[in-house]
């Protein structure tokens, strides 16, 4: 879509009737990066329910499981300087960026060696070493503050692109829409990522939302769109490079519908009624991002059983010493309730 | 004589009060089918039905705006804003919108609704998700708010508050919604506009609102205890309007004024008594009106550091046992 001429992206064809993109194929390095860090995030997501759950995490904690592909992918698309910011299902976001697993987990219990001293809490990391721009609990605010990420590379003119991820909840706030205009208005690159996991807490998104494809929410701003499979990580990177290409020629933001699906509940204290275990089930058999990544890796004979388990091992052991390190590390300091509120 | 919960409390006083009149419609994010983020809503959509109680994407402007659309009409929606911190979020209606519609239109329209919301701190939520902001709400004219810390005053004063023409903050504490209390059976009617004494005494007064009612008590009982200092406890309830008789009689009665506060210090809803009780009874006055409040900070995520922020019994006993025996501080 976004590779089209720019008439055609003026007026994007609704989803249904474009001819999907063939997924490009990748290579065994690129296989092999997909499947480790959507792993890592996985494996991670994992210990900080265990540790939610042995009452080391407080507060909220809302895990990214099923989700990895997207933020892998993406990451994959983009290049130093771009600038990522989202909500508060960050952990995948965080690390996908490169910031340390240690830093994250002991953001999550609250300590000292979190990446803010504990202060912020699950929903609330930064890192600027990485262009992460948090980390924010108040739905749909993180999409206005990623236009202004825009604004600022125009301003500049560097050639880095805005990366804001938001929901298929969050796409209902109003302060989306007046985005969506001034960033088209103003050419601004930066690439809206709907995060569509089919619910926003207990409410389906049929049940909230008036038009469900996402990737025509930019319709009547004359930004393009497009619907991903967010569950293969070919396809989502894939629909990256178009997009980042886009914003680097100075066409303006892009939205991209990525269609996934979040494993378990909304946060730790959500019983997930409004679903059956077969639907979590079936997507889980037919649609995981790490299972197809590691089917291809089998199927194509890159690697061995033997090779994956090492792999898993590795990860494991990032993730073990993360919540070692989150559960020995010391609580903040009393003092530090008054620093970093002025300067 | 039943003993709620103050969640099923809220479902109480709204059920109460949709049976009683057709008017009263529900909306918020989550809260028909799920019963509300906080269960505080369950069963009202299977009692009441999808017409009036109704799941609304996350659009709070939206939310209120329509809330208050409906009520120009004569409607009497009750609007739920999950966390008080999005009451940021759809401030114009609040601020502009809603007090205002009685006085610009001559007294033709008026806007008798209730956004009932999950205030306050004490549950890890970090910075977005804490705030007590009952002093942002009591600072506009027009405005009517309260918020119950018992199970028995949310019903009564739900009552109040969907009956009442004026639109009016009603603010649960999120901190509380697992608290049991007796509430008795039949209807419930309380008044807004009126504090309780919960703890009669003669040598000092306290004012707590919301979570700091419990602790405020809880201090009381230590002073007694171990200081043989003997509190008067009043619970504030509703800010707007202020039951400035029953407050200024018991500082007039005991000569001390302390003030409890969850919100950050800096406008909070004591300095607002202090100043009131410094103009009325300044020369009933035995020492100076002192305010324990959550300093001027965002709040953090990590538990001891909250624990920290938010005024607790032993940090209110100490410091009004020394403020009484004389020090200053
Ligand atoms: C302004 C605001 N309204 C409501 C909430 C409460 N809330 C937090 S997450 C959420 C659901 C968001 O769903 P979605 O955007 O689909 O993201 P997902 O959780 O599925 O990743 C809601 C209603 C909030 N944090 N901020
Ligand atoms: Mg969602």
């Amino acid at each position: 879509m976004a590779t089209n001429k720019k008439s055609a992206a003026r007026a994007p064809a609704p989803a249904s009737e474009q001819t999907p993109a063939a997924v490009p194929a990748f290579t065994r390095e690129e296989e092999l990066a997909a499947y480790r860090q959507m792993l890592l995030i996985r494996r991670f997501e994992e210990k900080a329910g265990q540790l939610y759950g042995m009452g080391l995490i407080g507060g909220f904690c809302h895990l990214y499981i099923g989700q990895e592909a997207v933020v892998v992918g993406m990451q994959m698309a983009l290049k130093d300087g771009d600038q990522i910011i989202t909500g508060y299902r960050d952990h995948g976001h965080m690390l996908a960026s490169g910031m340390d697993a240690s830093g994250v987990m002991a953001e999550l219990t609250g300590r000292r060696g979190g990446y803010s001293k504990g202060k912020g809490g699950s929903m609330h990391m930064f890192s600027m070493a990485k262009n992460f721009f948090g980390g924010h609990g108040i739905v749909g605010a993180q999409v206005a503050l990623g236009t202004g990420l825009g604004f600022a590379n125009q301003y500049r003119g560097n050639d880095a692109v805005a990366v804001a991820y938001f929901g298929d909840g969050a796409a209902n706030q109003g302060q989306v829409y007046e985005s969506f205009n001034m960033a088209e208005l103003w050419k601004l690159p930066v690439i809206y990522v709907i995060e569509n996991n089919r619910y926003a807490m207990g409410t389906a998104v049929t049940r909230a939302s008036a038009q469900a494809d996402f990737s025509r929410r930019g319709v009547s701003f004359n930004i393009p769109g497009e619907q991903v499979d967010g569950m293969d990580v070919r396809a989502v990177r894939a629909a990256g490079d178009r997009a980042t290409k886009w914003c680097r020629e100075g066409n303006g933001p892009i939205i991209l519908e990525m269609q996934t699906y979040r494993y378990r509940g909304h946060s730790m204290s959500d019983p997930a009624k409004y679903r059956s275990r077969e639907e979590v089930e079936k997507v889980r058999h037919e649609q995981d991002p790490i299972e197809q990544v590691r089917a291809r890796l089998l199927e194509k004979k890159w690697v061995g059983e033997d090779d994956l388990k090492k792999i898993d091992a590795e990860v494991r052991d990032i993730v073990n010493r993360s919540a070692d390190f989150a559960s020995s590390d010391p609580e903040p300091d009393p003092a530090e309730l008054y620093t970093d509120v002025y300067r | 004589m039943a003993e709620l919960t103050y969640r099923d409390a809220v479902a109480r006083g709204i059920a109460q009060e949709m049976e009683r009149d057709e008017r009263v419609v529900f909306l918020g994010e989550d809260v028909a089918k799920a019963g509300g983020v906080f269960k505080a809503t369950v069963g009202l959509y299977e009692r009441f039905g999808p017409l009036r109680v109704r799941d609304t994407p996350i659009s709070e402007q939206a939310i209120l705006g329509a809330a208050m659309g409906a009520a120009m009409t004569g409607l009497r929606p009750i609007a739920e804003i999950m966390f008080a911190d999005f009451a940021a979020v759809c401030f114009d209606y609040i601020a502009n919108e809603f007090p205002k519609l009685r006085y610009m239109t001559n007294g033709q329209l008026g806007c008798p609704l209730v956004v009932r919301t999950g205030n306050g701190g004490g549950a890890r939520f970090g910075a977005q998700h804490s705030q007590s902001i009952e002093n942002w709400t009591m600072m506009i004219p027009g405005l009517k708010v309260v918020a119950p810390s018992s199970p028995l005053d949310v019903v009564g004063l739900m009552a109040a508050a969907v009956r009442d023409d004026n639109p009016v903050i009603f603010h649960e504490h999120k901190s509380l919604y697992a608290m049991k209390g007796e509430v008795p059976d039949g209807e419930i009617v309380d008044s807004l506009g009126t504090a309780k004494i919960l703890r009669p005494g003669k040598d000092a007064t306290i004012l707590a609102l919301a979570m700091m009612v419990p602790r405020a008590l809880e201090a009381a009982e230590a002073l007694a205890a171990q200081h043989g200092i003997d509190c008067e406890v009043i619970d504030v309830r509703s800010l707007v309007p202020l039951d400035t008789q029953t407050i200024l009689t018991s500082v007039v009665k005991t000569g001390r004024l302390f003030t409890v506060e969850e919100n950050p210090r800096l406008c909070g809803w004591g300095a607002e008594i202090a100043s009131i009780a410094a103009d009325e009874v300044f020369w009933d006055l035995d020492g100076p009106i002192v305010r324990i409040t959550t300093p001027h900070i965002p709040l953090p995520a990590a538990d001891h550091l909250e624990d920290l922020a938010i005024p607790n019994a032993a940090r209110i006993a100490e410091r009004v046992s020394r403020v009484m025996n004389g020090s200053q501080r």
